[in-house]
């Protein structure tokens, strides 16, 4: 009854291809983004701002990066922490060594570094396919983590290689509560969540897919197998690059190379497969997945307290991400966002079952 | 010049038990063309759980059969749980899954075992031969050795037996082997325990080497750099693969590492298969994948 | 016999002396051919004939060890697929290849990516040029939308629609690309006599009403000599005949490989 599209014609192309086409999509975007902007600064906590919805976002903004290149592209690939961690690094590198550039600029500039890393570790997926792929990157992970660690330049000499970030000073406002660091990664993140859905809907979005779908189709076409596939791990090292940066600057404020290993790239990848791979939506379904799951279950486990030890909650998570991964992928392999996508369809029924 | 043999033959020693854990992804791959990305929780539980259970001061061959158990029972429960749920999906769906399992297996042996590193030891004596002037460890040449003949076991098994016959007839095609009467279900039970057990006897050996503690679990990942090497579905493959890996690791990070601050090992396996990939998209001993329009 | 309202052109594809291998495998042996612009041209054979080869060779996505192609004057020993495509050369496949993943509009959107120009910046802001240039196509994709009468599908995604479907959609993708010849694999196979007929009017209506020249692989007869101006008979790999329709009907060494007797 609320849900139903009926009359709901399109009547020009325009109106057709816009991102919520369904009315009540588009005042449920707008009023989520309404109380994102202004109701959750004035009325949630240090805690949940601070720890819970900035890295929310950011990392959201690294799967969506993923689901670029992974879900959309198909290039599967296990080292998207190791491209936050340049990006981190670089941001640092660009405000010590260029003090007083604008530190949008600065994090573009961190953004443009990952895509050109992205890029050079990008070029074998000319040649290479699949699982081999998976395992080029692996390489690119290892290896990153491994350079920004031994050469102590990266983080200018200090010891064991940790960057502090600088103070976030924009047109001379300060940064420093949480408020005023989430509404800025709400933001950044808002604006690149567009930019990636207005691709995807377009030429380039569409060429991705069709390199994932059938590759030699897309080139029997005339999609160009290197710029399409390079496209897709500059833009996704992009956005990779510039969620390292945020992680540095706008959440943890210090950080070293470790922070981005392959535990952190393998929960990059559980978000997507959780949440919904190929969907901006799954993106930020997953990261909330994973970033609510270690709370609610300790949470859980403090009813029975004392009862459990933290460490063995640590490792009954790790089985429980284990478990739900098969479970997705066994019972909805399209994540969260299908689940999401089915709800809605049930929606549009209710209050008749079918 | 003997420090270069010194250093290559520790690697190829090695390389040998690369290749041990390297043949447990060949076996699973050849007979479900499963990536079991899992192989490495195997290692750890089969070892973890053989020293926990050990330290409570159970007899050494008891503990070996209890474990086998555990192993075969881990085996059935993947095939029926995981395997099955998953029949016709894309390989990418399969190794991702894989990827969950390794998880929740890891997960599980800590929680069931804890995290704390044990020392194994299996009675093999450490003491290096000399050699022509080399120090060559006799620890790593017995474990070559059971390497050797487990590959060898192995290797004649499958083309030799009528089971090995019907492991490659699965890992060709799943609904064909089923058209001819092939059990796929028992049939992964067995691949997935054999699996297990190979895991079992690397999980030992690289144990008692490096002590049994989670970063076991990494060795699995460095079996990869030797599947491409030597092929997905190729026992020699896995052979030669692990010994080109684990020779060369050794040799660079002993020549190349001081140069740049060392622990190459980290990342050296893995850009020499993107190397070699580059050159030979389907690796050393891959089959050239003709797509047919 | 129904013939197109078009006159015949100059010579637009002529492919010399092209001999393909796979490995031990023969799939074409010394095959010259010739298509003149805006004809149809049919390559018929026994199955495993090397005719699907052949149509890849023509763009590109086999490359001959021997021969020569020449294509709108341009003579090379091998065709690059995005160069073919580039050059206004547009196919469907035997086997269906459509992207499952996407609906029935953006696979046939995807026919026209080289005809969009804007660059992934523009596409990221999306409001003004890719916009523009979005509605632009999609104007055009829905005229082959219309055309080809699948207007009630055009969000559904290509994997659940049936086969007769799927070809039609794989059709549009080729004819979005606005080629100037069309080389379609078996776009019959599979289908019923109704299905059969509205492809073939869909071929007949692109020859006459754009010129495009098209080349078609056909196993039915009935369609292969109502509709083609010329007939190529393939055989293990090798060509047994060439010329109009009638004349190879009646062709012995074609009756003896392929059609056997008449009915």
């Amino acid at each position: 009854m609320l849900y139903r599209e009926c009359g709901q014609f399109k009547s020009s192309y325009k109106s057709d291809s816009s991102i919520f086409p369904i009315l009540q999509d588009k005042i449920g975007i707008l009023s989520l983004l309404a109380v994102a902007f202004f109701i959750v600064p004035v009325f949630a906590n240090e805690y949940w701002l601070g720890s819970i919805l900035i890295p929310f976002l950011i990392l959201s903004l690294a799967a969506i990066g993923l689901n670029i290149l992974t879900g959309y592209a198909g290039q599967l690939s296990l080292g998207s922490a190791a491209f936050m961690a340049v990006g981190a690094f670089a941001a640092y590198n660009f405000a010590l060594r260029m003090p007083g550039i604008p530190l949008v600029v600065d994090f573009i500039l961190a953004g443009l570094t990952a895509a050109g890393v992205g890029i050079l570790f990008g070029l074998p997926s000319l040649r290479i396919k699949g699982f081999y792929l998976a395992v080029a990157t692996l390489a690119a992970q290892f290896f990153i983590i491994w350079a920004l660690t031994r050469f102590g330049w990266f983080s200018n000499y200090s010891a064991s290689g940790i960057i502090t970030a600088p103070p976030i000073i924009i047109f001379g406002y300060e940064f420093s509560s949480a408020a005023s660091r989430y509404l800025l990664t709400l933001s950044i993140v808002s604006v690149l969540a567009l930019a990636a859905a207005n691709i995807i809907r377009s030429s380039v979005g569409r060429s991705w897919m069709a390199v994932r779908d059938m590759d030699i189709a897309a080139e029997v076409i005339g999609i160009k197998m290197l710029n399409t596939k390079l496209l897709a791990f500059a833009i996704s090292s992009f956005f990779c690059g510039v969620a390292g940066a945020l992680w540095a600057f706008l959440y943890l404020g210090t950080v070293d190379a470790q922070a981005f290993d392959l535990a952190r790239s393998f929960e990059i990848l559980f978000m997507i497969i959780i949440g919904g791979v190929g969907s901006i939506l799954g993106s930020f379904l997953g990261a909330a997945f994973i970033i609510l799951l270690p709370i609610l279950l300790n949470v859980f486990f403090s009813l029975f307290s004392g009862a459990v030890h933290a460490d063995t909650i640590s490792h009954i998570e790790v089985m429980i991400f284990g478990a739900l991964i098969i479970f997705f992928l066994i019972v909805e392999p399209h994540g969260l966002a299908r689940l999401w996508q089915i709800a809605k369809e049930k929606l549009r029924l209710w209050p008749f079952p079918h | 010049m003997d420090f270069f043999f010194e250093v290559l033959i520790g690697g190829l020693l090695a390389g040998v038990m690369y290749s041990l854990v390297a043949l447990g992804f060949v076996l699973i791959y050849k007979a479900s063309g499963v990536l079991n990305f899992a192989q490495g929780a195997m290692v750890f539980f089969a070892a973890l759980t053989f020293v926990s259970l050990l330290e409570k001061g159970l007899n050494f061959w008891a503990v070996l059969v209890l474990t086998l158990g555990f192993m075969v029972l881990m085996a059935y429960s993947i095939q029926k749980l995981v395997l099955d749920k998953l029949v016709n999906q894309p390989q990418i769906t399969l190794f991702m899954a894989t990827i969950g399992l390794a998880f929740f297996i890891e997960g599980f042996a800590q929680t069931l075992w804890g995290t704390e590193v044990h020392g194994l030891d299996l009675g093999i004596p450490d003491e290096p031969f000399i050699v022509a002037g080399m120090y060559i460890s006799q620890f790593d040449i017995i474990a070559a050795l059971l390497a050797g003949v487990l590959v060898a076991v192995l290797a004649v098994f499958f083309n030799k037996t009528r089971i090995g016959r019907a492991l490659r007839a699965v890992a060709d095609d799943h609904q064909a082997a089923l058209t001819v009467g092939i059990p796929l279900q028992q049939i992964w039970v067995i691949v997935w325990a054999v699996a297990g057990v190979v895991a079992l006897v690397a999980g030992l050996l690289w144990g008692s080497r490096l002590g049994v503690q989670f970063s076991l679990t990494l060795i699995a990942l460095k079996a990869l750099p030797v599947l491409i090497l030597g092929g997905f579905t190729s026992v020699p493959g896995a052979i030669v693969g692990g010994l080109i890996i684990g020779g060369s690791e050794k040799l660079a990070e002993v020549y190349i590492g001081p140069y740049v601050g060392g622990a190459i090992e980290d990342w050296f396996p893995y850009m020499l298969a993107m190397l070699i990939l580059l050159i030979r998209p389907e690796g050393l001993f891959g089959e050239k994948h003709i797509e047919r329009v | 016999m129904v013939s197109t309202g078009r006159k015949k052109g100059e010579t637009l594809l002529k492919v010399e002396n092209v001999s393909l291998r796979f490995g031990g495998v023969k799939a074409l042996t010394n095959i010259s051919l010739e298509v003149k612009q805006h004809e149809i041209a049919a390559i018929i054979g026994p199955n495993g004939a090397g005719k699907s080869s052949m149509l890849n060779v023509i763009n590109g996505v086999y490359h001959p060890q021997e021969g020569k192609i020449t294509y709108k004057g341009q003579t090379r020993s091998k065709m690059r697929a995005d160069e073919a495509a580039r050059q206004g050369i547009a196919r469907t496949f035997q086997n269906i290849a459509l992207f499952k993943g996407m609906s029935v509009l953006d696979n046939i959107m995807t026919g026209r990516n080289l005809k969009m120009k804007t660059n992934f910046l523009q596409q990221a802001i999306y409001w003004g040029a890719a916009q523009r240039e979005e509605i632009e196509h999609r104007h055009k994709v829905e005229e082959i939308i219309d055309f080809l009468r699948i207007e009630s599908i055009r969000k559904t995604p290509v994997g659940r629609l049936p086969y007769g479907l799927q070809k039609r959609v794989e059709l549009g993708r080729a004819l979005a690309a606005e080629p100037e010849m069309l080389l379609l694999d078996e776009p019959m196979a599979g289908m019923n006599v109704e299905e059969k007929e509205d492809m073939c009017r869909f071929i007949l209506d692109v020859n006459d009403e754009f010129g495009t020249t098209i080349v078609l692989i056909e196993h039915d007869m009935g369609v292969v000599m109502d509709i083609s101006d010329t007939v190529v008979v393939l055989d293990y790999g090798r060509r047994i005949a060439m010329g109009p329709p009638s004349e190879v009907r009646a062709n012995q060494e074609v009756i003896d490989a392929y059609l056997g007797g008449a009915h």
